[in-house]
């Protein structure tokens, strides 16, 4: 039986091993630390079955008993590939480390200590099911981030991470108070606090209370990704921060406040959600097109990439705020992608700065493409992905998020947001031609990369491609996840917003009720819940989440002689997985 | 009960007060070692007696754990809240103690004197925290803060340290003085000095809202905000941690702290419940204004000290939270975190000390550089630093989440929001400290100097000459008006508190189960509550 615990703990407990053997070498322990994170992650995704039950490999133990709070774990359709994301990140700058001065550097063991902290904490805060675990591990997440760059980090490094981590802690406290109260609030009275997602979703937050809790929640979202107006942080933190770190800080943390609206705050909260979607769906337009003119204009290349992940992570918001199950996937297979692209370009950046002898100033740049005829190759496959160019995974997320928009939002929104896309194949191939091509500056050494260093930046082009070839796995395995996920919210947003969604994918209308906490139940007893209850009248949508049911009882009825309804029926009365399977496939291809 | 009372002497239930006896009976004992001759005697076996008393009062009070009930007529009350207190109480007297090792505090006061009167502090925190009774609340008040007064200036060379001692004992008074007159106009109001006989005179009579009560009720919230230095009662706060010598400076911090807080909850959720209408807004908006000023002005400290004085105004105000929303979870919950404040105070007083008798002073630039110097200190005062700011993993993060919840679930969720943003910005000094103890350590700063003269008025003013000095008995030299030079003290007591409570930081935010379920017995106390 695969453990969950086990990959959770394994980088924290190889970083502390790295404490015990010589400095020179605690980078290869946290090396392999990671690698056996990463493969055991692997066998984890492998292992997941799409179509199977909602929380797999579930843990379930007690923690702080007096308040209700429990050491739960599952691997569920949203988090299995950000898992997978993490653990490539992660042992992707643990490699990068262990060949430059932050692997060699007499402190090293620091280093790697607090990424394998960081790398259990991002890991528990993907896949932690109870609230306030899932608090304690994203507010821990960030302070190993915090030594890393106060004893490593460039310029005025304690100042800038401090402010970082303030700005980031304004919403994650705030978010603790929220979830506390969600906890409380949602507990009928006589019944004692389950902090367990699926059973606050269950109960249900009264609807009174749903508008300041979503805002808080979103406040911690919001900074951490971050978005427009509270982005203060972004500057000052990444100048700040080592790349191989950053990498790694930019691709995979800011996904976990991405997941965190699609598994805390949309589920838990959907009447907060409809109500101020708006609010955060107009943030994450300005966000695009602000941080998209910022890249534009800046010449450093560590800033272009900062903005550019800010734009990116708007086009995401979006998706996910779109309130539809293809903008969401799409949000999912995006973050992925982002991810992935990321962490290549940072290396190219740290490529780039070492042939102008440190300056990462676009001006000092260029002439890479002649004298490092590989790396420039590598280089423009990353800037592909950084482009959304057709053909890569990252133009499918935004085809599927943007459609998500176009379809859930209002078109204008789409088409504002559709600027961001042209804007980011302009701030992309502005900073591969002022490094590759443009006249060579003043200090540039004419120099290929190191061997490993080219040998690094090959893995995220390869993932590059991969994902470009199958970004159908990805969005197959959070399908049923992200439906699950919204389709609450949608309902509060108006019968027709769900309409509209069940028209497209009838399939959808087996996933409304939540699902119990637990790996035995398969999403078969749960679905076959509203087929037994028809009675229920349309009108009580308001009271409990489970209403939407209604309305989607009535769909998948008249669309039965679709064909793929049908292939579904026989699942819900017995637990066959493939036959659940098969139906998303359809539903993809749609696309 | 009352005529049995005036008639005879009231039942005395030994064991039941055993735990304070133990108290007084090592403070006789350690008064009369002290008086021997015999260097064995004042520098060894002081302490290890005051140790063993302190040791032996946490026993006691953890055999008498199932009681429940009250002593001599109602006067103190023998249950899981007064016990848990008298063992919080201990640990941080025997913490003070360890850290007293090899300080110039007790030399210059003489060791029987010095440590007699902890206990006799000790043992007035332990009266404090279990009185019922207006009379013995009064008694224990001022048998705790008498001999810190003294203590505070017992460092006779320094001018800081006298400072200190006088400007805590006219606040001090002032204090007292206000909590006296409270106690006697609610005296005035209900003609009772039990608690519980007070509680059932403001139901029955409906003195919810009575003129003299309510000025009694302020007087008293006034006077415990002093003592438990809750802005904008904390004024003295600052100057007294900063001019006390450090290991009283850490007795006051958590032993007062601890008294303090348990009498808040007695008192309030006790005696006064029936006028938490009037209390309630008036002690929530203390506690915001403590969080916010206490962390506000810790902002711009240098002084490790000063800066832990402002952070405990803040951690004062979090844990009124608990007494505020007048509920078990609440009482629980400040328990806990009252505890918890115990051992991460601890663990930073610890490494405090330390440096301070290798630089001379306790600026936070004598912090530079100890990762590489004394990785063990840097760690349990990083661990500190941020269990007292509430990261998760920590002790600390279990507390503030159990207060929240507990506002939340009382209907006080601003509160909750106050305390967060509170929080938030202790983050930047807290993490200012740990930032400094990770960074590269100043030039010439490499080997660990052991003797300094430093000037104590100018904390920043380092020595950079270092001598030498022969490793044996301590010393002291006094250079000049104000320059103390501490040579060769002994750091070992402080590394293995160091350890001990950094160790318990962690392991307590990651299994707090136990001491979760021990707090919770302190229900038992508060049964008027929900």
């Amino acid at each position: 039986m695969l453990h969950l615990s086990i990959l959770l703990w394994l980088p924290a407990a190889f970083g502390l091993l790295g404490l015990l053997v010589p400095s020179r070498s605690a980078r290869w322990v946290g090396l392999l630390g990671a690698v056996l994170a990463l493969a055991l992650s692997i066998v984890f995704v492998l292992d997941f079955d799409a179509g199977g039950a909602q929380y797999q490999h579930v843990t379930d133990t007690t923690w702080i008993s007096a308040l209700g709070v429990r050491y739960q774990l599952a691997v569920t359709g949203l988090n299995v590939w950000l898992v997978l994301l993490t653990t490539v990140g992660f042992a992707f700058s643990m490699a990068w480390i262990s060949f430059t001065e932050l692997g060699t550097h007499e402190r090293a063991k620091h280093v790697v200590l607090h990424l394998g902290i960081a790398q259990s904490a991002v890991l528990g805060a993907l896949l932690a099911q109870d609230l306030i675990l899932f608090v304690a591990f994203f507010d821990l997440m960030l302070i190993p981030f915090f030594f890393i760059t106060a004893q490593f980090g460039n310029g005025d490094r304690v100042p800038a991470t401090i402010k970082m981590i303030v700005y980031t802690l304004v919403g994650s406290l705030l978010m603790l108070v929220a979830a506390i109260a969600v906890g409380v609030l949602a507990t009928p009275s006589g019944q004692s606090v389950s902090y367990n997602l699926a059973e606050i979703a269950a109960r249900g937050v009264p609807k009174g209370s749903q508008g300041w809790l979503f805002a808080c929640f979103a406040a911690a979202f919001l900074v951490k990704m971050p978005a427009f107006p509270i982005h203060g942080w972004l500057a000052d933190g990444y100048k700040a921060m080592p790349l191989p770190i950053l990498a790694v800080f930019s691709g995979v943390l800011s996904k976990v406040a991405i997941y965190g609206f699609l598994q805390i705050a949309l589920p838990l909260l959907p009447q907060g959600t409809a109500d101020l979607r708006w609010v955060v769906l107009i943030l994450a337009v300005l966000s695009i097109l602000y941080a998209s003119s910022l890249a534009l204009t800046t010449f450093n290349a560590r800033l272009v990439l900062a903005y550019s992940s800010v734009a990116q992570l708007g086009f995401i918001t979006l998706g996910v705020m779109s309130l539809r199950p293809d903008g969401a996937s799409g949000a999912l297979l995006q973050s992925v992608n982002h991810g992935v692209a990321v962490f290549g370009a940072f290396l190219a950046v740290a490529i780039l700065s070492k042939r102008t002898g440190g300056s990462e100033d676009l001006r000092d740049m260029g002439g890479a493409a002649t004298k490092a005829p590989i790396f420039a190759v590598l280089f423009v496959v990353v800037t592909y992905a950084v482009l959304a160019m057709p053909g890569t995974a990252n133009f499918v997320g935004e085809f599927l998020i943007l459609r998500g928009a176009w379809e859930g939002t209002a078109p204008g929104l789409a088409i504002v947001a559709s600027l961001g896309v042209a804007l980011a194949a302009v701030y992309a191939l502005r900073l591969f031609i002022r490094g590759s091509h443009n006249r060579v500056g003043p200090t540039v050494e004419p120099r290929e990369g190191t061997r490993p260093e080219l040998a690094l930046l090959a893995v995220p082009v390869i993932l590059i491609v991969a994902l470009a070839f199958h970004p159908q796995q990805t969005v197959d395995a959070a399908d049923d996840a992200t439906a699950r996920s919204v389709l609450p919210a949608a309902a509060r947003v108006g019968e027709s917003h769900v309409e509209k969604i069940l028209r497209s994918d009838p399939e959808l209308a087996r996933l409304t009720p939540p699902a119990a906490f637990s790996s035995k139940a398969a999403p078969a007893a749960a679905a076959v819940t509203p087929a037994a209850e028809p009675a229920t009248s349309g009108s009580a949508s308001q009271s409990d989440p489970a209403t939407d049911p209604n309305t989607g009882q009535q769909v998948p009825s008249s669309g039965g002689g679709a064909g793929t309804t049908v292939q579904v029926d026989p699942s819900t009365g017995q637990p066959v997985d493939p036959s659940t399977g098969q139906p998303v496939q359809t539903e993809g291809a749609g696309r | 009960m009352i005529e049995l009372a005036a008639t005879k002497a009231p039942h005395i239930d030994w064991a039941g007060i055993s735990s304070l006896l133990a108290l007084f009976a090592g403070s006789v004992v350690v008064l009369l070692v002290g008086l021997l001759r015999a260097r064995f005697a004042r520098h060894t076996l002081v302490p290890a007696l005051t140790i063993v008393a302190f040791a032996a009062s946490i026993g006691l009070a953890i055999w008498q754990w199932d009681e429940d009930k009250s002593l001599m007529s109602g006067a103190l009350a023998l249950d899981p809240l007064a016990l848990i207190g008298v063992v919080g109480i201990g640990v941080a007297g025997i913490a003070a103690v360890l850290l007293s090792i090899g300080a110039t505090a007790p030399r210059e006061a003489a060791h029987g004197e010095y440590h007699a009167m902890m206990l006799v502090a000790a043992a007035g925190a332990a009266m404090f925290v279990g009185a019922q009774n207006l009379i013995t609340t009064f008694l224990g008040l001022e048998l705790l803060s008498i001999p810190l007064y003294v203590l505070s200036a017992t460092e006779l060379h320094r001018r800081r340290s006298l400072e200190s001692g006088l400007k805590y004992l006219i606040v001090g008074s002032v204090g007292s003085a206000t909590l006296l007159y409270g106690f006697a106009l609610i005296f005035g109001a209900t003609g009772e000095l039990d608690y519980s006989a007070i509680a059932n005179a403001v139901s029955t009579q409906g003195l919810g809202d009575d003129p003299l009560m309510l000025g009694g009720v302020a007087m008293v919230v006034v006077g415990l905000a002093f003592k438990a230095s809750v802005a904008p009662f904390h004024q003295w706060t600052p100057d007294v941690y900063e001019g006390a010598p450090t290991p009283v400076t850490a007795f006051m911090a958590t032993a007062t702290k601890v008294a303090a807080l348990i009498a808040f909850l007695r008192l309030f959720d006790v005696a006064l419940i029936g006028t938490s209408n009037a209390w309630g807004p008036a002690l929530a908006a203390l506690a915001s204004i403590a969080m916010i000023v206490g962390n506000v002005g810790a902002l711009g400290q240098s002084s490790m000290k000063r800066l832990l004085a402002f952070s405990s105004v803040a951690q004062a105000g979090y844990m009124l939270v608990g007494v505020v929303v007048g509920t078990q979870l609440g009482v629980q919950a400040t328990v806990f975190y009252v505890l918890t404040y115990v051992v991460m105070t601890v663990a930073a007083f610890a490494v405090i000390e330390a440096a301070e008798r290798e630089t001379g002073h306790d600026g936070v630039s004598a912090l530079a550089g100890l990762g590489r110097r004394k990785p063990l200190h840097a760690v349990a005062l990083t661990l500190s630093m941020l269990g007292l700011a509430g990261v998760p993993a920590t002790v600390g993060f279990v507390a503030k989440l159990r207060i929240v919840q507990s506002a939340a679930d009382g209907g006080y969720t601003w509160l909750a929001i106050v305390l967060v943003v509170g929080s938030m910005i202790s983050f930047v000094y807290y993490l200012r400290v740990v930032a400094q103890l990770w960074s590269d350590a100043p030039a010439g700063a490499e080997v660990a100097p052991r003797t300094q003269a430093v000037e104590v008025e100018r904390p920043e003013a380092v020595a950079t000459t270092t001598v030498a000095a022969e490793a044996g008995t301590p010393k002291v030299a006094v250079a000049g008006a104000g320059t103390v030079v501490v040579a060769g003290a002994t750091q070992l007591p402080m590394t293995v508190l160091a350890v001990v409570a950094g160790a318990a930081i962690v392991v307590l935010g990651v299994v707090p189960g136990p001491l979760m379920t021990v707090v919770e017995d302190v229900a038992r106390a508060v049964p008027g509550l929900f």
